[in-house]
């Protein structure tokens, strides 16, 4: 029997795990973008916010993940909802952490000659701040979603679904042709993404070099 | 709380176990990174293939790279050891990299001027001034093996994850709290005593940072 049986004998089913896997992971990075963008926005503009919003997310990264996940418990049990609000928070920091520093590398002589042209504030963040920001800001939401891709499989667990599923039976049962046919997809799934924004950043960097 | 007090030995036990397996992996880590650390600044074409390498380990998710060593090494310490050495090459290596490199050229030169050796400039030059920013990455390298090493209870390492784990499982909230607060509070620490550690150094250092 070949290690890779089960991979090979059941594509239907590992196809719809990593989907799963794929879904709940861009799902939580979604949110973590939308709450960490204007956040770190807020970091850059405003120095109250600044020094307690890195703290607690400096010391929200120095949770292990999987006691992230056990301290979801209490709170929300197990499932589906769970496991996205705790891969959601990892994927907090880096992109909060590369918005801000996006508009710190911006020039002020950049905003001053926007100002100059009458463009107002809302224009400039837009147009200018976000814009010349976006390339670090896409390569702080990359290292979330494959941050998120790593906890996704661990939190099928608390049953996010996806491809740890197939990796903790495997271990449980001693199956090593069903805990491959998790790991190596999962694996795998984390290189495409990773490789994918690789291509979207540098074609990002391109209009503005 | 009232599973913390009737544990009490046991979870003493346990955070003693995981501490040291941490341990033991970082000062492994270490041991590899270092020296690659300094090869790659030395050898700058180098670089980029080491560092490839180091950042394949690091994107695959770490449960799925638990699983893929299982075959070949299978249950316990040894897939554990070697995956927390794995996953902080890429910290270690580029951080000793990066302080090795960034060392003043002027400095270099005063101290070939000042006639030392090409290892006394080495150790008394460039070593120093490079620790603040290789201590970075021993702080984020040990965190995450803290964190790492929780997940590896499920592949029988032991440690605190076990609490977890086995909470989840049987539905033992007091357990799994037990579990995450103590793995939690021990990453706080660790990344607590070590950044106050990289502060000295840069202090004793005298490195303007």
């Amino acid at each position: 029997m070949s290690i890779l049986s089960y991979l090979l004998d059941h594509p239907a089913q590992v196809l719809a795990l990593a989907r799963a896997h794929l879904w709940i992971s861009a799902l939580a990075t979604g949110i973590a973008t939308a709450i960490s963008v204007p956040l770190g926005i807020a970091v850059h503009r405003l120095r109250i916010v600044r020094v307690p919003a890195l703290i607690l997310v400096s010391v929200g990264q120095a949770v292990p993940s999987l006691a992230l996940l056990g301290l979801m418990l209490p709170l929300l049990g197990i499932g589906f909802t769970p496991a996205l609000v705790a891969i959601g928070a990892r994927a907090l920091l880096p992109i909060l952490l590369n918005t801000y520093a996006g508009l710190l590398t911006i020039p002020p002589s950049v905003v001053e000659a926007a100002r100059g042209m009458g463009m107002t504030n809302a224009q400039i963040l837009w147009r200018i701040e976000l814009r010349l920001a976006l390339p670090v800001i896409v390569a702080g939401i990359r290292t979330a979603l494959v941050v998120s891709i790593g906890v996704a499989t661990l939190a099928a667990y608390i049953g996010a679904g996806g491809l740890g599923d197939l990796i903790f039976q495997g271990i449980a049962m001693v199956d090593t042709p069903l805990l491959l046919a998790g790991a190596i997809p999962a694996a795998l799934l984390a290189f495409a993404v990773d490789g994918l924004f690789e291509i979207l950043e540098r074609g990002l960097m391109r209009p503005l070099v | 709380m009232r599973y913390l007090l009737a544990n009490a030995p046991l979870i003493w036990r346990l955070t003693l176990d995981h501490l040291q397996l941490s341990a033991a992996s970082c000062l492994l880590a270490i041991v590899t990174a270092c020296p690659l650390g300094v090869l790659v600044s030395r050898v700058r074409w180098l670089a980029g293939p080491v560092l490839s390498v180091a950042g394949i380990f690091y994107t695959i998710p770490s449960v799925a790279l638990f699983a893929l060593l299982i075959p070949v090494l299978g249950l316990g310490l040894k897939p554990t050891v070697l995956v927390l050495v794995l996953y902080s090459q890429l910290v270690l290596i580029r951080n000793t990299a990066v302080g090795i490199t960034e060392v003043d050229a002027a400095l270099l030169q005063a101290a070939q001027g000042m006639g030392m050796t090409n290892s006394q400039r080495f150790w008394r030059v460039e070593v120093p001034l490079a620790i603040p920013v290789i201590f970075a990455g021993v702080r984020t390298a040990t965190v995450m093996a803290i964190g790492l090493a929780s997940i590896a209870a499920y592949i029988g390492a032991g440690g605190l994850g076990v609490l977890i784990f086995q909470g989840i499982s049987t539905g033992n909230t007091d357990q799994v709290l037990t579990g995450a607060v103590a793995v939690s509070i021990l990453a706080l620490l660790a990344d607590g005593i070590l950044a106050s550690a990289q502060r000295m150094t840069r202090r004793t250092m005298g490195v303007r940072a």
